[in-house]
């Protein structure tokens, strides 16, 4: 009986082989046959529970369409459909919202473990630049997922976001019409919204999501040594040309990041069914009021993961000047592998300097973020503000002054990775 | 294949010719796509002009309106708010109404309307599109000390006065907007177009 199922197997393989020679060899090339450094720490599982993040927000995506109402009359009452009377309804959407600020969360923490170990540094460029285009369109598609319950969040969170537009020279008022469709977010404005949240921006966001994943295998992924295991020695345990150091993503790492991807959605789940709006921090309570476009809420706030952008807006006098600062502040990190000169990668083996001013950007941008999901009343905390956005920029230009002439002063780079035999 | 006997300048000649000519017709097609964005015939028709009736409207009341969406802000100001008003100018960004896409010409004057006591603009801030609140008293506010009546922004603080002004070291950019409106009688304006357009 096993042998008749083993040959039953084995046969529907070879059938396929012949037909589709090219796919098994794709399978062994990133999962077992994919070499990853045995020192991968826990910094390396938020890659793996961005992608967690990205099925949940697809699958409840596509659960939620099938009972909202993409139109500025039914929005609203369409998702308090979703949470009171369509079964599980609630469920669904709070995975899907507590989805959105988890995606953020991880990107960031696996965005600044790239900076900590110096995974944006040749020959992994193209993967930093990669994920940062992933990291603009999930802003975009997060913004725009946000208008779709038609709140008063929602409503005057585009409105605002909407006029940034507005400060382009010359053509900034025919632009935001042609953005909203109307002389004010519209029911035009949330059912392109809506076209662009549902299919563009996701397939974008995918064909994004693989190539960074396909530019990182060709190249091999970084570690906390920030050691070159493919210059290092050849074999291992299963391949005598493979670096020493490496071993299968699939199954080692895969056992690890299940491990993990539990102890994550574990705490997705506790947020989920026991505080999904997190005080207002995930959900906003005015966004529970539906859209009034004659009423503005008394802080117009974006969700937590703008806020340290929105600060910089809002601490700067000028629109235009704000404007730019802020959108400035995201494409400075493109050119991060350019501005970081520094030969050594990761911060274990850098210069105090490199360690100090990365910890004082990561409290920027904690700050600017707190700062930026005030009320902004506050004329001190406008100062601070002023300042914690020049410590941010101030840190990319410190970066290149103290790495291209020499004022850092690094540890010796083990030969291979450390802490694993 | 061999290129023996190929004449290349040709060939690059095609192919250029080729990808500019398919160039042109995407940029094209792209044209209909792109202008499927702009309002819509009827985005464009809910944008009618509307009329205010403000027999009502007692003196130092603010009465609101819609116009595209817009609120529209009517107030029948006090003759202590008017005149209060010049003495503003040093710590305004345009006390003169400079920038003139902010009011329609007529209501380039001190008070920023056509009739002096009947100030007609839209309450949205000209920072980023939030509702300034009237704060109608000449008395000292806990945002500035020495207040002659205005709108204060909650949003992001920008302060203007009662033409709806603004102060200078404010986020907001420009004085508040006057739409186009026009007096139909004593008690009507039409706000959303001026006097004479069709």
């Amino acid at each position: 009986m096993a042998n008749r199922l083993t040959q039953a197997v084995t046969g529907m393989q070879e059938w396929f082989n012949e037909r589709a020679p090219s796919f098994l060899p794709v399978y062994r090339k990133h999962m077992t046959e994919y070499y990853a450094p045995k020192n991968f720490n826990i910094w390396y599982i938020f890659g793996v529970l961005s992608m967690v993040v990205l099925v949940n927000q697809i699958v409840t995506g596509i659960f939620l369409t099938m009972f909202f109402k993409p139109s500025a009359a039914e929005a609203f009452a369409s998702v308090e459909y979703i949470m009171r009377d369509v079964e599980w309804g609630w469920l669904i959407r709070y995975m899907h919202s507590t989805g959105a600020s988890a995606f953020f969360l991880v990107v960031y923490i696996h965005m600044f473990r790239g900076v900590m170990y110096g995974s944006y540094k040749k020959p992994r460029e193209l993967v930093w630049l990669l994920g940062m285009l992933i990291y603009l369109v999930l802003m975009a598609e997060a913004f725009m997922g946000y208008v779709l319950p038609w709140g008063q969040m929602s409503f005057w969170g585009a409105k605002v976001i909407i006029s940034l537009f507005g400060a382009v020279p010359y053509i900034g008022g025919a632009l935001t019409e042609w953005i909203m469709g109307d002389y004010l977010p519209s029911d035009a404005t949330l059912n392109r919204f809506f076209a662009l949240h549902v299919i563009a921006l996701p397939l974008v966001l995918l064909l994004l999501v693989v190539l960074h994943i396909f530019a990182l295998h060709e190249v091999g992924s970084n570690n906390p040594d920030g050691v070159e295991i493919k210059k290092g020695p050849k074999g291992n345990r299963w391949s005598d040309k493979a670096p020493a150091d490496g071993i299968p993503f699939h199954p080692y790492f895969t056992v690890k990041d299940i491990f993990y991807t539990g102890c994550f959605l574990m705490i997705c789940a506790f947020i989920i069914f026991f505080e999904p709006t997190v005080g207002g921090l995930f959900l906003e309570h005015d966004n529970f009021i539906e859209a009034n476009r004659l009423v503005t809420p008394a802080h117009i706030k974006p969700t937590w993961y703008y806020t340290p952008f929105y600060a910089m807006l809002r601490v700067i006098p000028n629109k235009l000047a704000g404007v730019l600062t802020m959108f400035s502040a995201i494409i400075v990190l493109f050119f991060l592998p350019w501005l970081d000169r520094g030969k050594v990668k990761s911060w274990r083996y850098r210069g105090v300097g490199f360690r100090v001013a990365l910890f004082v950007l990561g409290i920027c941008f904690v700050w600017l973020g707190k700062i930026g999901s005030g009320p902004g009343t506050d004329p001190v905390e406008t100062i601070i503000g002023r300042f914690l956005t020049a410590a941010y920029f101030g840190f990319f230009i410190y970066l290149w002054v103290y790495t291209a002439f020499g004022f850092e002063k690094t540890k010796p780079v083990p030969e291979r990775v450390t802490g694993h035999d | 294949m061999a290129n023996d006997g190929v004449d290349m300048g040709r060939r690059r000649f095609l192919t250029a010719t080729t990808a500019v000519v398919g160039g042109a017709g995407i940029a094209m097609a792209a044209i209909p796509f792109i202008k499927s964005w702009q309002p819509s015939a009827r985005a464009k028709t809910a944008g009618a002009p509307v009329e205010a009736d403000i027999s009502k409207l007692e003196l130092g009341q603010m009465v609101m309106f819609e116009w595209r969406g817009q609120p529209i802000w009517i107030i029948r100001r006090t003759q202590a708010q008017l005149d209060a008003l010049p003495s503003q100018d040093p710590r305004l960004k345009d006390p003169n109404s400079e920038v003139i896409d902010q009011q329609p010409a007529f209501a380039k004057n001190e008070h920023r309307s056509e009739k002096p006591e009947l100030f007609v603009v839209v309450g949205i801030c000209t920072h980023l599109g939030c509702a300034p609140k009237l704060h109608a008293e000449l008395k000292p506010e806990p945002f500035d000390p020495d207040w002659k009546g205005g709108f204060f922004c909650p949003c992001h603080k920008s302060r203007f006065d009662m033409a709806g002004r603004v102060y200078d070291g404010v986020p907001a950019p420009t004085n508040l907007v006057v739409p186009p409106y026009y007096f139909m009688d004593d008690n009507h304006i039409m706000i959303g177009q001026m006097k004479g357009a069709a």
